[in-house]
């Protein structure tokens, strides 16, 4: 089958041009180099590359990244809602320049993030010195990773529920109320369930984030071996000892990870439109 | 729930005040906005203070110094360097990849969208690894580079590859959702009254789509900027010559010289305060737009 009979027909130019060199590029800077990976992951035999994602300190550490990025997304999926509901909703002064902050852990580079996070929490620091006394030691632990993560996942809640928020019909909760709905009950049965399918999208992106981060990490983690060293960490700390195999399988295990992650969220993304269109439907 | 009851005017009967039924009790809208404003405070802004007060702690004559010695600007001269070669590649490919994607109906469509979207869901780390799969010592082309007296890891085309790779999808994802909202009409009568291709993208296409495509850029260029992972694993951090600024961060922070870390952090600081304000004025703009049409 051609190109052409794969596409419907349009009067425009430039598809072949377009199409052509968006594959080409594509595979150039992304498909090409992903492709190593595999292959050289291939490369090792089975029992080589199950006992290198099974070794007791790799385990350590998918459970250190994992459980640290479903903790950090679970308070942005509070949090992130919270702050996109006062947005929508409230009035304030200021308001502009909080809605332009949220965006900062987008713009401001991991490590700045991660020392200025160390400077904060650090035994030193403004908020570490008074946790301390408190007998909370938050750098250089778990927490202090959460805490990172929490930081660099939380701009994903809010701008995904805040345009849907935005867009929301506020009939409904007239009628909600006019039925003679509470305001807590109205919340619950009609506003929430509506936010509910792009409150799990900007979870699972701050979660896939928070795994893969590094940047913002490393400096407040304090990187011991099964206690505070993530697994990024771990194939940077592999490939300085050459060991190329480990840090590949490693890498091959996260990418998995990371491609069932791309699946869910497209299919949560799917699910959001589709809602979106449904709900469109139902108010014409 | 009755709020208030009061006598509007002598001459006319009493009012009664209502609670609107689509808001929160008062003090419930307060306790909501105090705990958001509060943690944005102590999430967002205190890192942010923090830097520049750490960066200024010990006197302006430092923090001058710290900025200016010779490996600092190394660093940044590399760090612009490199957005200036990556950015441009990945705005051709963003304008390229949305003009197939929101002007063409073709098979398959939806998957090469989840692959545009690859790079974002694929830790900085490995972004940087396969590099050195492809090109380091034993790589794929590791040796044929050498033999051409080529060096790509461990120096700047390393870098640059590496950041091509996360910025990858920043254009693209701007322009997609947008050209796909505006359709083809416009596209298609210039057509049939006989304008090229290039003349329609350039007098129909790019002014409707120019703010999106400067917001994709601009951040595409904080990342681009700031990017330590998948930088850190291809650069071999050689001091003056393949350290970019955040890299440069992170080698002058482990040696303990925390002022110059945290002066050279600062000017990657306000980067992303100017990147948000630009942004702002760019969105506004393409929400304007947006009414307009």
């Amino acid at each position: 089958m051609t190109l052409r009979k794969m596409k419907a027909y349009s009067v425009l130019p430039g598809f072949s041009l377009s199409l052509g060199y968006t594959l080409f590029y594509l595979g150039l800077i992304v498909l090409l180099p992903i492709s190593a990976l595999v292959v050289k992951t291939m490369s090792l035999s089975w029992s080589e590359f199950w006992s290198v994602i099974t070794d007791a300190r790799v385990v350590a550490s998918y459970k250190l990244t994992f459980g640290t990025a479903l903790f950090a997304a679970s308070v942005n999926l509070i949090f992130g809602s919270l702050v996109a509901w006062v947005l929508v909703r409230y009035q304030f002064k200021g308001k502009r320049i909080v809605d332009a902050l949220i965006d900062l852990p987008f713009a401001l580079p991991t490590a700045v993030a991660g020392i200025a996070l160390v400077a904060i929490y650090g035994p030193n620091g403004p908020l570490g010195s008074v946790l301390l006394e408190w007998g909370i030691k938050v750098a250089y632990t778990p927490v202090g990773i959460t805490l990172a993560l929490i930081f660099i996942g939380f701009p994903f809640v809010v701008r995904t529920v805040q345009p849907i928020l935005e867009d929301f019909e506020q009939e409904l909760e007239e009628a909600s109320a006019a039925l003679g709905a509470g305001r807590w009950y109205t919340i619950r049965r009609v506003i929430l369930p509506h936010l509910f399918p792009s409150m799990l999208t900007g979870f699972s992106l701050a979660f896939a984030r928070g795994v893969g981060e590094y940047g913002s990490v490393i400096f407040i983690a304090g990187n011991i071996p099964m206690v505070s060293e993530i697994t990024p960490l771990l194939i940077i700390t592999k490939l300085e000892q050459y060991d190329y195999a480990g840090a590949t399988a490693i890498a091959c295990a996260m990418l998995l990870f990371s491609l069932l992650m791309l699946l869910v969220i497209n299919g949560l993304q799917g699910w959001l439109e589709r809602r979106e269109k449904q709900f469109e439907g139902v108010m014409a | 729930m009755i709020i208030a009851t009061k006598k509007w005017f002598d001459d006319r009967p009493t009012m009664t005040v209502y609670q609107p039924a689509v808001t929160e009790k008062k003090w419930v809208r307060r306790a909501l906005l105090s705990i958001a404003l509060t943690f944005i405070s102590a999430c967002l802004i205190l890192p942010l203070l923090m830097v520049l007060y750490e960066a200024l702690r010990s006197g302006w004559d430092v923090y001058l110094a710290s900025i200016t010695e010779p490996d600092a600007l190394a660093a940044i001269r590399l760090t612009l360097l490199v957005a200036a070669i990556s950015v441009p590649l990945n705005l051709v490919f963003g304008v390229m990849a949305s003009w197939a994607i929101a002007k063409f109906d073709f098979f398959g469509k939806r998957f090469l969208l989840t692959l545009i979207d690859l790079p974002f869901s694929v830790s900085p780390v490995i972004a940087g690894l396969v590099f050195i799969l492809l090109f380091g010592t034993g790589g794929w082309f590791g040796d044929e580079m050498t033999a051409m007296g080529w060096q790509i890891v461990f120096a700047v085309p390393g870098i640059v590859l590496a950041t091509l790779f996360v910025t990858f999808p920043f254009v693209a994802r701007e322009l997609i959702p947008l050209m796909q909202s505006q359709g083809t009409d416009e596209e298609e009568a210039a057509r049939v009254l006989g304008a090229s291709g290039w003349t329609i993208f350039t007098r129909v296409t790019l002014p409707n789509i120019k703010w999106g495509l400067l917001y994709g850029v601009i951040l595409c260029n904080a990342r681009a900027m700031g990017d330590f992972g998948a930088v850190s694993v291809v650069s071999g951090h050689i001091r003056g010559v393949t350290n970019t600024l955040p890299l440069h961060v992170e080698v002058v922070y482990n040696e303990y010289q925390f002022t110059a870390a945290f002066a050279c952090a600062s000017l990657l600081a306000f980067l992303a305060i100017i990147t948000l304000i630009i942004k702002e004025i760019f969105y506004r703009n393409l929400q304007n737009q947006r009414v307009k049409s």
